[in-house]
């Protein structure tokens, strides 16, 4: 019975913070003169309106998933990570740069040894700050920021210098992947034609990851190291390695996110690799709550509000930043929502029967 | 290609470098004295990312609109601690750490900058006036070195101030008590709340003063590249400062030196590394964290209460 409620409260809070963070949009583009509900509209018009809009959303989608497993993995583990931009931006890079140094099979196994690359350079980075954290104390939060920062220096410092295609003139990039690398569209149903199969890369690593934290040994000292670091040494786990290994599993996703974008959207790494997929990625763990199987519809979500930000700039006239404004309130009450853990029958019921808590509620 | 010539590109690039140590460093000063007076009440504010560039933008639009740089820097004040205050009201709530909310607030910061700026990208604004002290120099170099933002005095002035308010005055007192154990505070019927959300609000506010100095002075212009983690850096500075206002001081000059080290590159012609010398402030920034943090027992004078160094 408490734990249905439990159930219950976790989907409703999330929901509830997210009606919130639409309706401070609503009053805040009312603010400058537009109107709310037909900025609402289109929000759910370029989303999910149509096939065409489905399709942008799901291409959008799969890379926020692999981003925000970034965050959540890391955040299972008790670490605060919010450098997912950079080791996307690596991966993407390693992917890219992968066939000039390495004569690779033509096929799947070229592709497989492509995207093994960016999962290894973003793992690297990532587990870099859970390591400085753990063998020095420097605040991961912090650390993987900086980290990202350097990781898009290197990566405009090699796309325009050492790897630049002489070809590409007004925008820096590196020699196009060929063609027998690139990951293509699913293709199976009318309505997933163009989505690539990054999407199916996304949502079976939220389950993996979902199935490694609930169901294996490993998965379950995570957490417990995540829950309470003292009482996981007590009984003598390997925090730091867990910790370091968490991290490390998290940036491999963020790095198969830049190396898919590359290998299945831009075909070559360049700027437009550099979009806040890695920042958008935080907001979606965070309201998924860092649970790997909630990552999947959040980031389906929240994807469809980044394609619909063109329809907005469109129709309305509103600037590009709209969206990260929305993206930015629904943040503020994520966080609020916590608040409200608990106590979220009291909004609903005016007069609650006086007394104390039920006797043995958990708490 | 001579000797002499080389080493007087070397002597550019120095030139260039210590001048660019006040004129890159002021924002990270303002920065970093208000994340040392929010720190100090104990709580970490990693939204002042946020908070630096939401200024920037209204500091601009503030000179713009009205043609008077002084009221551009009031206006950014005042808007740094409208979102500091917004930080400090989050955090505050129960189960929310002060971290998480720095980060809602560093990206609804650069959401809402982003957003209003939008018309503000072309037009030029009244500019926080320089202070020629390199007039008496036959150097061009020298005294474009030497010609620094008016805001710079202030901020050394609010650093020594601040050093000697935190130590002698009562509200001094209060803050480093909250910062230090709340509990002890709780007992003699300070508010511990009211106490952090104030000091956070004051720090926004000079943080926002950086803000005004990057898009009034230097660069001075806006746009949406006009910060990329200088706030974040300035958190960072401010554990390498060890909580003290006036090594806030020499830490941003410091930070501001090398964060001009790529344009100076530039300048001199050398400018195949642009933005690997653009990356050196973030990797001097994690240098010094890995030299001065450590796993075993916190920093010395850091805030007891402060979440990040536990």
């Amino acid at each position: 019975m408490a734990r249905a409620r439990d159930t219950a409260e976790a989907i409703a809070l999330p929901l509830l913070a997210l009606a919130g963070g639409l309706l401070l949009f609503g009053l805040f583009v009312w603010f400058g003169g537009h109107d709310p509900v037909q900025a609402w509209g289109l929000l759910f018009q370029g989303a999910f309106g149509d096939a065409f809009s489905l399709q942008n959303t799901l291409q959008r989608a799969a890379p926020l998933m692999l981003t925000a497993l970034c965050v959540a993995l890391p955040a299972r583990a008790g670490l605060t990570i919010i450098g997912g931009e950079g080791a996307l931006v690596l991966g993407g890079l390693a992917c890219a740069a992968l066939p000039g140094l390495l004569p690779l099979p033509a096929g799947w196994v070229g592709t497989a040894l492509l995207l093994l690359a960016a999962a290894a350079s973003g793992a690297a980075w990532i587990a870099l700050a859970g390591w400085l954290r753990q063998w020095r104390g420097v605040n991961e939060t912090i650390s993987s920021l900086l980290l990202g920062y350097v990781a898009i220096a290197l990566f405009k410092h090699i796309v325009e210098g050492p790897l630049r295609d002489p070809a590409s003139l007004n925008k820096p990039s590196t020699l196009p992947l060929p063609e027998d690398l690139r990951i293509g569209a699913i293709g199976a149903w009318e309505w997933l034609a163009d989505v690539h199969w990054g999407l199916a890369f996304g949502g079976v690593l939220c389950l993996l990851a979902a199935f490694w934290l609930g169901a294996t040994t490993h998965g379950f000292a995570t957490r417990v190291v995540g829950g309470n670091l003292r009482a996981a040494r007590l009984v003598g786990l390997p925090a730091n390695r867990l910790i370091v290994v968490a991290c490390a599993l998290g940036g491999a996703a963020a790095g198969l996110a830049g190396g898919i974008e590359v290998a299945a959207v831009h075909t070559a790494a360049n700027a437009s690799l550099i979009v806040g997929l890695g920042y958008t990625g935080i907001l979606v763990s965070f309201v998924a709550r860092h649970q790997p199987m909630a990552i999947i519809p959040v980031a389906v979500l929240f994807g469809g509000f980044l394609a619909a930000g063109s329809l907005l700039q469109r129709r309305m006239g509103l600037p590009d930043a709209s969206v990260q404004v929305l993206m930015g309130f629904c943040f503020v009450f994520i966080l609020a929502s916590e608040a409200w853990r608990g106590r979220l029958g009291e909004l609903f019921v005016l007069r609650k029967p006086a007394g104390h808590e039920p006797a043995g509620a958990p708490a | 290609m001579t000797g002499g010539m080389t080493g007087g590109i070397w002597l550019d690039v120095l030139i260039a470098v210590l001048g660019g140590a006040v004129r890159v460093g002021t924002p990270f000063l303002f920065v970093s004295l208000g994340e040392c007076l929010t720190e100090k009440a104990g709580r970490i504010n990693l939204g002042l990312e946020g908070v630096l560039v939401f200024s920037a933008m209204a500091g601009f639009a503030g000179s713009y609109l009205t043609g008077q740089w002084w009221l551009g820097v009031l206006l950014a004040g005042c808007s740094g601690a409208f979102i500091a205050l917004l930080h400090g009201l989050i955090s505050s709530l129960p189960r929310v750490n002060d971290i998480a909310a720095g980060i809602a607030i560093m990206m609804l910061g650069a959401g809402l900058a982003f957003y209003l700026g939008k018309p503000l990208i072309q037009p030029q604004a009244a500019q926080i006036p320089a202070l020629a002290l390199g007039a008496w120099s036959d150097s061009p170099q020298l005294s474009a070195a030497l010609s620094i933002n008016a805001l710079f005095p202030l901020g050394v002035l609010l650093a020594l101030g601040l050093a000697w308010g935190l130590k002698n005055t009562g509200w001094g007192l209060k803050v480093r008590m909250v910062g230090d154990s709340a509990d002890a505070a709780r007992a003699l019927g300070t508010s511990v709340t009211g106490v952090r959300v104030a000091a956070t609000t004051a720090g926004g506010f000079i943080a926002g003063l950086g803000g005004a100095s990057l898009s009034l002075h230097y660069p001075g212009s806006w746009n949406e590249g006009l910060s990329s983690g200088q706030g974040l850096i300035a958190v960072a500075l401010v554990i390498f400062a060890r909580w003290h206002p006036v090594k806030c001081l020499w830490a941003a000059l410091l930070f501001g030196g090398a964060g001009a080290l790529g344009p100076a590159l530039q300048s001199v012609g050398i400018g195949g590394y642009y933005h690997l010398a653009n990356a050196v402030p973030y990797l001097l920034t994690l240098a010094i964290l890995v030299w001065t943090c450590s796993p075993r027992q916190s920093i010395r004078g850091a805030p007891m209460e402060l979440g990040v160094m536990k």
